[in-house]
């Protein structure tokens, strides 16, 4: 018989207290990869979806973080909004040119490209108006660009595709202005498909639905992504709703004036009217794409009404200075658990030593040096730490797999049984059985020093 | 095969001062002797089995089996030495409850050579009649049984020398003798020397060498220490 076979034996000998002793092991290294799981589909969803195929969003001057919340996340309240005519800064001269006369308003240097069009020549720059809602989930105004150029992925080379239908384009025949777009989890949330009207509600609170209705001409596939969580209509026609026109802004502030009491502003919003004027015009961000992204970011921060923030530069320093050491706090608790049930296992062999000390004594009398006796008792405590350590890994790795498809669903993070977080969760083997043998160093001491003559 | 000259054993007693148990000048056994060793209740027999084992130390003296030198030995050689020469029979059986009985007999020679021969523990069973006893525990076996599995395991390790000290005192009278016969016979057949502690006359009588500690050591009987 090796010295496995013997401490095997023991542990089966006292079954219940080994069994025990073998569950709270499983229960630490169980939670503590459960933390590391969850740990990293929120630091892969966060990358992921910070990564969302552009590299700069711009928006008014005010917390970075809420922008990006805003923009990416569509979470948190919308910060200042932009002019549009601030956004034709991004858009070469004929473009320019031709919104100014479609929408009409003056156009001083009819002649000049916007001021950072050279930097979006070799990519792309998309305007979104955020405050609306549909139902519980974000109202994203934008222009059919949003998914004809933006891709997603995690290398962002996977096209928007739809479900069912197709994308809205800028006036229909049928629809004018009015088209949507639905996110898979809103299609299915709301049971809305093609042919369906959706209507905004202005703010979160839902007290104020806006009459005009949006036809829902597509439903996007799930992406993973918050997108799948959002509605998309029209900007032209989300324009032309009420109280959506721009407030009139002191010039030198950009601070919105307000209307004096009683002043009502005249519902706008019906089918087939003309586009709302470039001066009425207002975006909630720009989303931008460009290889340049760290001059244009430079240039646009010195202005005093508008910021450019990199999305993955952000997310990144939230993962780090807000995320992070929550993991981390957790983590660390989880090990804490794994102490705890280290210190199990100490007392449950330390416990059993005195009713062993004869059974100790006869070993050596069979010949078991004082070494091999120690090495018994630390198979026994590393025995329960591994096989603990294993059960617990399996079913937190099981529970996690199993909760895949809700986790995919929601954060488009696919995780299997052996998703492993590298490389903490190399760490959890070599520190179990570290565990072990601290755990079953007392009580083989004990063993160690056991006085034979006087145990027999 | 054992000799024994000028052992000297003592412990500590109450008053600070040292209580001398052992003081035997000359003692020796032959390979594959059969004797007996008798004497009163704490007059030291176990604790010269204990020495004699290597599981205790000598103040002086020497001790050798084979010709080594137990005494001039370090504590872990001693062990190999037990692991390797010696066999051991307790008066409590001390068979371990957590093994099964032919684990236990195996458990007699996983620290010798490290040979774990598989079938000798299975004839060993057989041979004190527990072949289809070998996966009991301990619990599940008789008195007489038990001490018939610790018989096997003492011998698991073919050893040179058996100690059975007072095998037979936990034991009914009617398996005393059969106890008795099986351990002379197996020592026999495995030219294995016998030292054999018994306060039983019937046992005595059947051996041809019997010794009486107190005619073999010098030391003042002790009247309070329990070996």
């Amino acid at each position: 018989m090796n010295l496995f076979e013997i401490a095997w034996r023991n542990l089966r000998y006292r079954s219940l207290a080994s069994f025990l002793t073998t569950m709270s092991m499983a229960l630490g290294v169980g939670l503590t990869v459960l933390v590391m799981s969850i740990s990293g589909i929120i630091n892969q969803s966060l990358q992921r979806n910070s990564n969302v195929g552009y590299n700069l969003i711009v928006g008014s001057k005010g917390s970075s973080t809420q922008l990006v919340f805003n923009s990416v996340y569509y979470l948190s309240k919308p910060i200042e909004n932009l002019k549009y005519s601030y956004y034709l800064e991004f858009l070469p001269g004929n473009q320019r040119q031709e919104a100014y006369a479609k929408l009409g308003g003056a156009l001083k240097d009819p002649d000049r490209s916007g001021l950072y069009a050279m930097f979006a020549r070799s990519g792309f720059a998309i305007p979104i108006c955020l405050g609306d809602y549909v139902g519980r989930f974000r109202a994203v105004a934008t222009t059919p660009d949003f998914f004809n150029l933006l891709r997603h992925g995690e290398r962002n080379d996977l096209e928007y595709e739809f479900a069912s239908g197709k994308n809205f384009i800028e006036e229909s025949p049928e629809n004018g202005f009015f088209e949507a777009v639905l996110g898979a989890e809103v299609s299915r949330e709301m049971q809305l498909g093609v042919g369906d009207r959706i209507q905004a509600s202005h703010g979160s609170t839902g007290n104020f639905v806006h009459e005009q209705s949006f036809k829902v001409v597509g439903v996007l596939k799930a992406t993973g992504t918050p997108n799948d969580r959002a509605a998309f209509i029209n900007m032209e026609g989300f324009y032309l709703l009420e109280d959506h026109a721009a407030p009139e802004r002191d010039e030198a502030s950009g601070l919105e004036i307000r209307k004096k009491s009683g002043e009502k502003e005249e519902p706008i919003a019906t089918a087939g009217m003309s586009r709302l004027a470039i001066e009425k015009r207002e975006v909630t961000a720009i989303l931008l794409r460009s290889e340049f992204a760290m001059n244009i970011e430079k240039q646009i921060n010195k202005t005093p009404h508008a910021q450019a923030v990199s999305p993955i530069a952000e997310i990144g320093g939230l993962l780090r200075m807000y995320i992070e050491p929550v993991q981390w706090a957790l983590l660390v608790l989880t090990l804490l658990v794994c102490v705890v049930s280290a210190v199990s296992i100490l007392v449950s062999i330390y416990n059993s030593m005195n009713e062993r000390t004869r059974d100790i004594a006869v070993m050596r009398a069979l010949g078991a040096s004082r070494d091999k006796v120690l090495a018994v008792i630390l198979c026994e405590a590393c025995l329960i730490a591994t096989v603990g350590g294993a059960i617990g890994w399996i079913g937190g790795h099981a529970l996690a797999a199993f909760s895949s498809p809700m986790v995919e669903g929601r954060t488009g993070v696919k995780i299997s049984f052996l998703s492993i977080q590298y490389p903490n969760e190399f760490w959890i083997i070599p520190s179990l059985i570290l565990i072990g043998i601290l755990a079953g160093l007392i009580p083989a001491l004990v063993a160690y020093r056991t006085d034979v003559s006087k145990s027999l | 095969m054992l000799t024994i000259e000028g052992l000297r054993k003592s412990f500590p007693d109450p008053s600070g001062g040292r209580l001398e148990i052992l003081d035997i000048p000359k003692f020796e056994m032959s390979a594959g002797d059969q004797m007996v060793l008798r004497g009163e209740s704490g007059s030291g027999k176990t604790t010269l089995l204990h020495i004699i084992s290597g599981i205790s130390q000598a103040d002086s003296g020497r001790i050798a089996i084979d010709s080594i030198e137990l005494t001039k030995l370090s504590e872990a050689a001693r062990d190999r030495l037990r692991a390797a020469k010696i066999g051991y029979v307790f008066q409590t059986f001390n068979l371990l409850p957590a093994f099964t009985a032919l684990e236990n007999v195996r458990l007699g020679m996983t620290f010798g050579r490290g040979k774990y021969d598989l079938d000798r523990a299975r004839e060993l069973l057989s041979r004190v009649g527990l072949a289809d006893r070998a996966n009991y525990r301990p619990s599940q076996l008789s008195v007489g049984q038990q001490q018939r599995v610790a018989v096997a395991r003492a011998l698991a390790n073919k050893p040179r020398l058996l100690l059975a000290d007072e095998p037979t005192a936990n034991i009914d009278p009617a398996n005393q003798q059969k106890i008795i016969d099986l351990i002379r016979d197996v020592c026999r057949d495995e030219s294995v020397a016998l030292l054999l502690v018994t306060h039983s006359d019937l046992i005595a009588q059947q051996f041809d060498r019997v010794e009486r500690l107190d005619q073999i050591n010098r030391a003042m009987q002790p009247t309070k220490v329990t070996t």
